[in-house]
């Protein structure tokens, strides 16, 4: 039984004009996420990342369809029961969304006193949280005080006050620099690796899939066009939306105009072999190569680690003797994938 | 000059009615602007109790009684002070009036300071599963504290201002003292000597103003 779970939902919001047309964010999605995982959403500005993660603690409702959080269906929950839902799920911002009239603990405890938490407890776990995301010493500051990543801490340690098993985090770190970015992801990985929260994490920079997500959904339009493992989606993103997605951190096949730009500075016949499946060596392929004595230069591409599974694409050039680098080539396809992009005319590589 | 040495009591006690009518009407006008601001902020479309019926009709009742002059509305409303407070006429009546007209006044105040707090705050305690009366009380209005300290300020002023004109309906304070003693026996001696007080306590009521706002916003 999966944690969230989402079958058909559409979200459709009234037009904002009388006689307008009605804008559907959310298309017919069904999506599950099981406990512990941490999930990544991507897709352009407006495909309705943000509605859908506003969906699952119910800020808004949905239109029609049905999500189920740990089996139960918050459509139609009253509003003290929404309350109580919410209570379970936590939300991290991309503008940080720190209450400025309070200080840091006060911001930490405020979701405490909402659930009634009582004051001798309250205080324990104020500090408790602050050590964990590493700000004890900012307790008493105001949030304009801080700085960006010092903020979305204080918004990680509000939004897991009240222990819930789900944390959403939307663009959570959009506003950061890399490295603030880096310490932010490092801290969510914790948060999910030792106390077990399950994050769903909206972004539009493959950099926090990369290093975050396990599983990823890609959306386009206010639909799911993909959805599955990172290291799957990415090594074989099969939808237009979501290859566009991979190519802006995985260089592919090059594409006609690239091809032509390197056909100008390399000669021989271009070749990108495709690792896809996590475990095929590069060495072992240019061994085979040089074996055969073909002669390669590397032209274009570049090879991933996603949680230690490795996948890319490299583009050779390859000089030789035409029939060696054929049978060379028809060897190589039990191991790596081959799209073979011709022979340069102006300088054949014999 | 003797003229005014004499009056001094006068002047004494005309400050403290002033005093007393600006104090009450502030503190009338005030919870009542605080009340019908939050209504305008709340039922505003889009916002924690979204109510479009309700919005229009507090949007139309402010529109049209705030920017009647106040004189004439001390007029025009004398049958419901009349009505309400059993006279139309002397320090209750004014105060009655006043607290009516400010609350026109600082309810939109209240309002334009209210919808300075960003959305995503009440998106954050919304999300911690606050209700929408918490978010109001314990974050809304501390959030909005700065901005509406130093509305308060301003309204305070525009109060001392509208105040003047309690003579009309036989009320007292500086306004009347000035007109009484001074206009009306050409001595303007006098007439200065209220304005004088008058700007000590704009001065002293805004000095104090900026260093509360100050604090609340500690910056
Ligand atoms: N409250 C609303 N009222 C009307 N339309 C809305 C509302 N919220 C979102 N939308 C519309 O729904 C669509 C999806 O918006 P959403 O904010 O979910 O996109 P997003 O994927 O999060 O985009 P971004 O990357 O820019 O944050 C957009 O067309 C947007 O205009
Ligand atoms: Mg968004």
């Amino acid at each position: 039984m999966a944690l969230v779970s989402l079958r058909d939902v559409t979200k459709t919001f009234p037009p904002s004009q009388r006689g307008g047309t009605p804008v559907t964010a959310i298309d017919r999605v069904s999506l599950d996420i099981e406990a512990g995982d941490v999930y990544g959403i991507i897709g352009y500005s407006g495909a309705g990342k943000s509605t859908l993660v506003r969906l699952i603690n119910a800020l808004e409702s949905v239109s029609s369809g049905s999500i189920l959080v740990d089996g139960v269906e918050i459509n139609g929950l009253r509003e003290s029961e929404l309350r109580r839902l919410r209570l379970g799920i936590g939300m991290i911002f991309q503008q940080f969304n720190l209450f400025n009239s309070k200080t840091v603990w006060n911001n930490v405890a405020y979701p405490l006193r909402v659930a009634r938490t009582p004051k001798h407890e309250i205080g324990p776990r104020v500090d408790e949280l602050l050590s964990f995301v590493g700000l004890s010493d900012k307790a008493k500051n105001y949030p304009e005080q801080l700085s960006g990543g010092q903020k979305q801490r204080v918004g990680i340690a509000r939004a897991l006050a009240t222990s819930p098993r789900i944390l959403l985090a939307d663009e959570s770190t959009s506003a950061l620099d890399p490295e603030t970015t880096q310490e932010v992801l490092a801290l969510l990985k914790r948060v999910n690796e030792e106390f077990g929260v399950t994050i769903i994490v909206i972004t539009h920079e493959m950099d926090v899939i990369q290093t975050l997500a396990t599983k990823v959904a890609v959306m386009d339009a206010g639909r799911v066009v993909e959805h599955g493992d990172v290291f799957d989606v990415f090594s074989r993103p099969r939808e237009l939306s979501s290859q566009r997605f991979v190519s802006t951190v995985v260089r592919g096949v090059p594409s006609p105009s690239e091809l032509a730009v390197l056909r100008e500075r390399h000669h021989g016949r271009i070749v990108t072999l495709s690792f896809r499946d996590g475990n095929t060596s590069q060495g072992d392929v240019f061994l085979r190569l040089a074996q055969a004595g073909i002669e390669f230069e590397l032209v274009y591409g570049g090879i991933n680690d996603i949680r230690g599974q490795v996948f890319g694409h490299l583009t050779l050039a390859l000089r030789g003797d035409p029939p060696a680098i054929d049978a060379a080539l028809s060897d190589l396809t039990t191991t790596v994938e081959i799209t073979d992009l011709g022979v340069t005319s102006s300088g054949s590589g014999a | 000059m003797d003229d005014l040495i004499q009056l001094l009591p006068k002047l004494g006690q005309a400050t403290v009615e002033t005093l007393y009518i600006v104090a009450l009407s502030l503190l009338f006008g005030g919870l009542g602007g605080l009340l019908v601001g939050l209504g305008l902020y709340t039922t505003r479309p889009g916002n924690l109790y979204s109510s479009r019926v309700v919005y229009g009709i507090l949007n139309v009742i402010v529109n049209v009684f705030r920017p009647i002059p106040f004189i004439i509305f001390l007029a025009a409303a004398q049958p419901l002070a009349r009505l309400v407070v059993g006279t139309g006429i002397g320090n209750t009546a004014i105060i009655f009036t006043l607290s009516l007209a400010a609350t026109f006044g600082i309810s939109r105040i209240v309002e334009q300071n209210l919808l300075t707090v960003q959305p995503g705050v009440i998106e954050a305690a919304r999300s911690v599963g606050a209700s929408r009366s918490r978010i109001i009380l314990t974050l809304v209005i501390p959030e909005a504290l700065g901005p509406l300290v130093l509305g308060y300020t301003f309204v305070f002023v525009a109060i001392v201002d509208m105040s003047a004109v309690a003579g009309y309906v036989g009320g007292g304070g500086l306004g009347t003292f000035a007109i009484q003693y001074g206009y009306r026996q050409f001595n303007p001696a006098v007439t200065w000597a209220a304005v004088l007080v008058i700007i000590l306590i704009v001065q002293a009521v805004q000095f104090l103003g900026n260093w509360l706002a100050r604090k609340t916003l500690r910056r």
